[in-house]
């Protein structure tokens, strides 16, 4: 432990913590701009500078670690001076469109802005002009509001190991953009929005397809439908003041009704249905073609995206099974409409995703059209659903609660846990040892996969088979996975891992790109445990054990893996390029 | 070394006649030696630049760089008989005074043949280096530690700290490097040492490497410095043959071997973070410190960085002493410091000097003082980096901690010799410019700091400014200084800073009276012809390049202002102070 002095209140904390760390211990809060606490800092912005008593010298507080003995002033007259000519410097580069700007409200340069009571512009402006980059269906760059901090490059870059982002020229002249100066959508792009929740400011957002859904909403002839995604309802509370993690599911089926959604569903029931899917693809695995484990899980767009253009070597290894979005979409379409004898034409067909790669999900593939049409035709992030909420007026905390519609609204407690990393596996977990087995494992708690760490390996007994599993999200750890994937196959027989899910972003997808802005990890370890919640509180844990999904196979698809499944709830995989030039 | 060949070079300085003579004296001179059979004993060089000025003629003979000036054909067989050693030559030889200079890191440039290791080795060359081989590493150490050696890349830190850091990492490898990323306008200090005297870089590095249990050097050098980077290589080759460098150097257990990597062009590359990061191939862009190199470097291993000129400084000390090395200089800074001096001085070229001597002394006793004979009005050290220091501290030492008082920085070794034709407004947005064009642009206060200084340099030297500007420039400047993230953004203001401490009614003029008294800012000056005072010489005329001026000798001479392009060349050739500049 370092004892230390700030503002000349003692601190202890632990070897290693930053100024900027220490000081919020002893409940002082030093501004900064680049530094998020999910990420190491670039030290890009110069505004969390401090002293060392008695020194003319300034250090960064976001990336100095305090030492023994350390007398630190965070605020004097001249540190607060050089902040705000570092914060008005920041200002004349930036344009002043706070007022159309996507960001309004909860950007955090206009916060600074304010904190510093700035009324006026003290330096000349000089605007760096760039185009906007709309060429992805997800992401939107707009780097001519960009602030250089870094985050983005340093999320796309080292968490996600995509590179798809960089900073381009030198100077003044510095400008966000992928590397090479290409648009987004010809470069290595996964489309994880991550760069988008780590902005600071409105120079990176997610496509905005809200005005499209309020035409269909308005539009007396559509017949408007919706999901929701396990991970937002725990996360879209957020917008209306309320914790991480607060489970909202049944507010929010209401505040869907009220925008004007005729018929709400839950994704979570498109989670169950990929449950009976994958575990029955992992059984056939299993007892037949052991030489194509491990089966990797599929449901993360981003995750597969990336797989096409950085591992295609793994394809033989993917699951078949669409993503319970795309599941759910197409029985929307197909299902829902030939049993209650509506017009697919009419269906306008709304996902509410934590995600920025669901907007790009839906066109991916033939496959993503199965119902004869675009199986879904609007994603929105949760961002976007707490923006329309605001718009209509709506006193989202006063709602009264609502149920979803039925079926496709009844989950077992097995489809919420998907929002979470290690979800998908702990549920696919639960049905496939019941048909290996024919029993549920011995606790449906499967622990070992849940959690923040990296990669998460375990070892589960099914019929005297030691299955082995690895969970990873954040793309960079999945390399190490794939690895031992590659090592074991080189060396011939058994396989590294029987079984193993991938979701791309930090935490999984209540961690996802589309999710309300400031996420850390004690964000994501308290959304996750909101899913947790909800999934111990159902009477139905495992997917197969959830009447509502026995009664779609009953009346509708048969069984898992048969000739309607295969039709509407699978799709296929290849090899794309990088770089599209 | 007594093998060489005697080698005279020649060059008209100026001053005694109006044609040059070079070509003149070194055809007699050629003539002479053939009559004498000597033509094969002597060589002879005609050189566009010898580092003196208006001295006539000057000859410098090698080997011993004696210099003769003034030097008519009838002194030539003289000057034969001094080259070959039979006689004295007193009444030529030049006398600026060389006690002055010390060369400690110079001692080998232009004495020695740099492709030859035996010249090295004959001047003592890896004589430290053996010597360090017989001490252990923290001896080595501690011999640099009495040395009192400070970085000379600008910064000043103790060398022997830098590789006691090092050595203390537990991790392995470890890195040595030298910094040959010289980047400041107008400075060649590290060029001249990597050109003239490869091989002490190399021991240097050597030394280093086995102070610090590292068996890895890197040179970091420039591309746009070739001739240092195959003068270089090739030196690494003989080594390697003569066992200074490979396995088991010299039959010890030490291994080392080295690495030859091109910068791209980047100034902030110079600085030590940057540097690492393009080496391993990264955007070169600085990273915050701590970590230190020496702790996480290159490859995220233990590294210690120093600049050429620090690495030719180490064999030296391990040759002839700690002690020896802290005896030159002063105590807090000792040894000597190699400055590149241009700028409006009579001799101006490469000098290195003992540490604590006056900028006076600099300037006048070595330099020549100010070449168009006007008031010194300034010095400027440090380069992009450095301050711009007044006539009036011209008896100050220059060492570490007075230049920084001062609001100037030791830097490299840029020292530029300003005299009143030298506008202090336009001298700080020319360094601004420079700045400008090299913030890597990662962090907010230089990326946004310089262009907006630069910005309102622009906006006063065009006459557009206003008072307040000065404001503005003040706590820009002082944002950058204290919120820059590495040495380049946190310096890049000193030339603004400083000129406006110690020049501010020079920025008023320009500000208030919209006149800029140097006659820099072109946007503010208006030459003029006065009639009365002119002679009708049309010499103005003759020498305008783009005939503004018109006029005959009855008539008189007018500027025609939409045509002038106010480079004051009437103002300079009128012998008759008839073209006012205002």
């Amino acid at each position: 432990m370092i004892n230390a002095r700030i503002n000349d209140i003692l601190v202890q904390v632990p070897d290693g913590t930053t100024i900027l760390d220490a000081a919020r211990k002893v409940q002082v809060r030093i501004p900064t701009l680049c530094k998020h606490p999910d990420l190491p800092p670039t030290a890009a912005c110069g505004i969390c500078v401090v002293r060392i008593k008695g020194s003319a010298k300034m250090l960064r507080a976001c990336c100095t670690p305090i030492e023994e003995g350390m007398d630190i002033i965070t605020h004097d007259p001249e540190i607060v001076a050089v902040r705000r000519s570092v914060v008005e410097l920041i200002l004349s580069a930036h344009p002043n469109e706070c007022l159309t700007c996507g960001r309004n409200g909860t950007c955090e340069l206009q916060k600074l802005a304010a904190d510093f009571g700035i009324r006026e512009e003290e330096f000349a402006k000089h605007l760096q002009e760039a185009p906007r980059d709309e060429t992805t269906r997800a992401v939107t760059l707009e780097p001519r509001k960009c602030i250089k901090c870094g985050r983005c490059t340093e999320v796309c870059q080292d968490i996600q190991d995509v590179w798809a982002l960089s900073l381009l020229h030198r100077g003044f002249e510095t400008r966000m953009a992928p590397a090479g100066d290409i648009s987004l959508a010809d470069s290595p792009c996964v489309k994880c929005g991550q760069c988008s929740a780590h902005c600071p400011t409105g120079a990176i957002f997610e496509k905005d397809d809200t005005r499209t859904v309020w035409n269909a909403l308005s539009n007396p002839e559509t017949h408007a439908v919706v999901q929701i995604a396990p991970a937002v309802r725990v996360a879209l509370g957020e917008a209306f003041g309320y914790e991480p993690g607060e489970l909202l599911t049944r507010k929010t089926y209401a505040v869907l009704r009220r925008l004007g959604f005729k018929t709400v569903f839950d994704t979570s029931f498109g989670a169950d249905v990929c449950v009976m899917e994958e575990a029955a693809e992992f059984e056939e695995r299993f007892r037949k073609r052991p030489t194509d484990l491990p089966l990797i899980t599929t449901c993360c767009p981003s995750w597969v995206d990336f797989m096409e253009k950085f591992h295609p070597d793994m394809i033989r290894h993917f699951s078949s099974c669409k993503s319970p979005q795309a599941m759910l979409g197409a029985l929307t379409k197909t299902y829902f409409v030939e049993k209650h004898n509506l017009d697919v034409k009419r269906i306008f067909n709304v996902a509410v995703m934590p995600c920025t790669a669901k907007k790009y999900e839906i066109t991916r593939a033939g496959e993503m059209y199965s119902s004869g049409t675009q199986d879904i035709d609007v994603v929105l992030t949760t961002r976007e659903l707490a923006r329309m909420i605001k718009q209509a007026g709506i006193d989202f905390r006063d709602l009264p609660e609502e149920d979803p519609d039925h079926i496709m609204g009844d989950y077992a407690g097995a489809g919420v846990i998907f929002g979470a990393t290690g979800g998908v596996m702990e549920a696919a977990l639960r049905t496939a040892h019941f048909f290996i087995t024919g029993s549920l494992p011995a606790s449906v708690d499967i622990t070992p996969v849940r959690g923040l760490d990296g990669v998460k390996e375990c070892t589960m007994d099914v019929k005297g088979t030691k299955v082995r599993i690895a969970v990873a999200h954040g793309l960079r750890n999945v390399e190490y996975v794939l690895d031992r994937v590659r090592e074991s196959k080189l060396k011939g027989g058994e396989p590294a891992y029987h079984f193993i899910e991938v979701m791309a972003c930090p935490g999984g997808c209540i961690g996802g790109g589309g999710q309300p802005y400031g996420v850390t990890d004690e964000f994501r370890r308290k959304r996750a445990e909101g899913l947790y919640l909800d999934d111990r509180k159902h009477p139905v844990r495992a997917s197969h054990e959830n009447p509502h999904i026995q009664q779609l196979y009953g009346q509708y698809l048969g069984k898992p893996l048969g000739k309607k499944s295969h039709q509407l709830l699978h799709t296929k995989y290849t090899a794309r390029p990088q770089y599209i030039k | 070394m007594n093998m060489q060949r005697p080698i005279v070079f020649i060059k008209d300085t100026g001053a005694t006649a109006k044609r040059d003579a070079t070509r003149e004296i070194y055809t007699s001179l050629l003539t002479l030696l053939t009559e004498r059979g000597l033509q094969d004993a002597i060589q002879v060089v005609r050189v566009a630049d010898i580092g003196v000025y208006d001295k006539g003629v000057v000859a410098k003979v090698l080997p011993g760089g004696k210099l003769y000036a003034n030097i008519t054909p009838a002194d030539l067989p003289e000057l034969v008989e001094a080259v070959l050693g039979a006689r004295d030559l007193a009444r030529l030889q030049l006398t600026t005074d060389p006690n002055k200079q010390a060369r400690l890191v110079l001692a080998n440039c232009g004495t020695i043949d740099p492709d030859s290791i035996d010249d090295y080795i004959a001047a003592g060359g890896y004589e430290g280096l053996r010597k360090a081989l017989t001490m252990s590493p923290e001896q080595v150490i501690e011999e640099m530690k009495a040395s009192g050696l400070r970085g000379r890349g600008g910064a000043g830190f103790p060398t022997w700290l830098k590789w006691q850091l090092t050595a203390r990492q537990q991790a392995t490898p470890r890195y040595v490097i030298c910094n040959g990323d010289e980047g400041d306008p107008g400075a060649y200090m590290d060029r001249s040492i990597l050109e003239g005297d490869p091989h002490a870089v190399l021991e240097g590095m050597l030394i280093g490497g086995y102070a610090m249990g590292s068996a890895h050097g890197i040179l970091y050098i420039r591309a746009e410095y070739p001739l240092a980077v195959t003068r270089m290589e090739k030196a690494i080759i003989q080594a390697r043959e003569r066992g200074f460098v490979g396995e088991r150097i010299l039959g010890s257990a030490f291994s080392f071997d080295f690495e030859v990597r091109l910068g791209a062009g980047a100034f902030v590359c110079g600085e030590e973070t940057s540097l690492i990061a393009s080496v391993e191939g990264k955007r070169g862009t600085p990273r915050p410190r701590p970590p230190f190199p020496s702790v996480k470097g290159l490859w995220g291993k233990p590294t210690t960085i120093n600049n050429v000129e620090t690495w030719a400084n180490v064999p030296f000390i391990l040759r002839r002493g700690g002690a020896a090395f802290a005896a030159v200089g002063t105590t807090q800074s000792a040894g000597t410091k190699v400055f590149a001096m241009t700028g409006m001085i009579r001799n101006s070229g490469l000098i290195e000097v003992p540490m604590g001597i006056s900028l006076r002394e600099i300037v006048y006793d070595i330099g020549g003082g100010v070449a168009s004979g006007k008031p010194l009005k300034a010095v400027q050290t440090g380069g992009p980096s450095g301050g711009v220091i007044p006539a009036r501290f011209l008896d100050s030492p220059v060492d570490y901690e007075n230049l920084g008082k001062l609001g100037s920085i030791m830097g490299s070794g840029g020292l530029i010799v300003m005299d009143e034709d030298n506008c202090m407004v336009d001298i700080a947005k020319f360094y601004l410019q420079f700045c400008v064009d090299e913030s890597c642009g990662k962090c907010a206060p230089c990326r946004i700091g310089t262009y907006q200084l630069l910005h309102y340099y622009t906006k006063i030297s065009e006459g557009r400014g206003e008072l307040a500007d000065l404001d503005k420039i003040r706590s820009i400047g002082q944002a950058m200084q204290k919120a820059s993230l590495c040495g380049l953004g946190q310096s890049a203001a000193n030339p603004a800073l400083s000129t406006l401490r110690y020049f501010e009614d020079e920025y008023k003029e320009h500000i208030v009276n919209k006149r800029c008294p140097a006659r820099k800012c072109k946007a503010l000056v208006t030459y003029t012809i006065l009639p009365d005072a002119c002679k009708r010489c049309s010499l103005c005329m003759k020498s305008c390049p783009v005939k503004a001026i018109s006029g005959d000798r009855t008539v008189g001479y007018t500027i025609n202002q939409e045509l002038c392009i106010k480079c004051g060349q009437c103002y300079n050739v009128c012998k008759f102070g008839a073209v006012k500049g205002a």
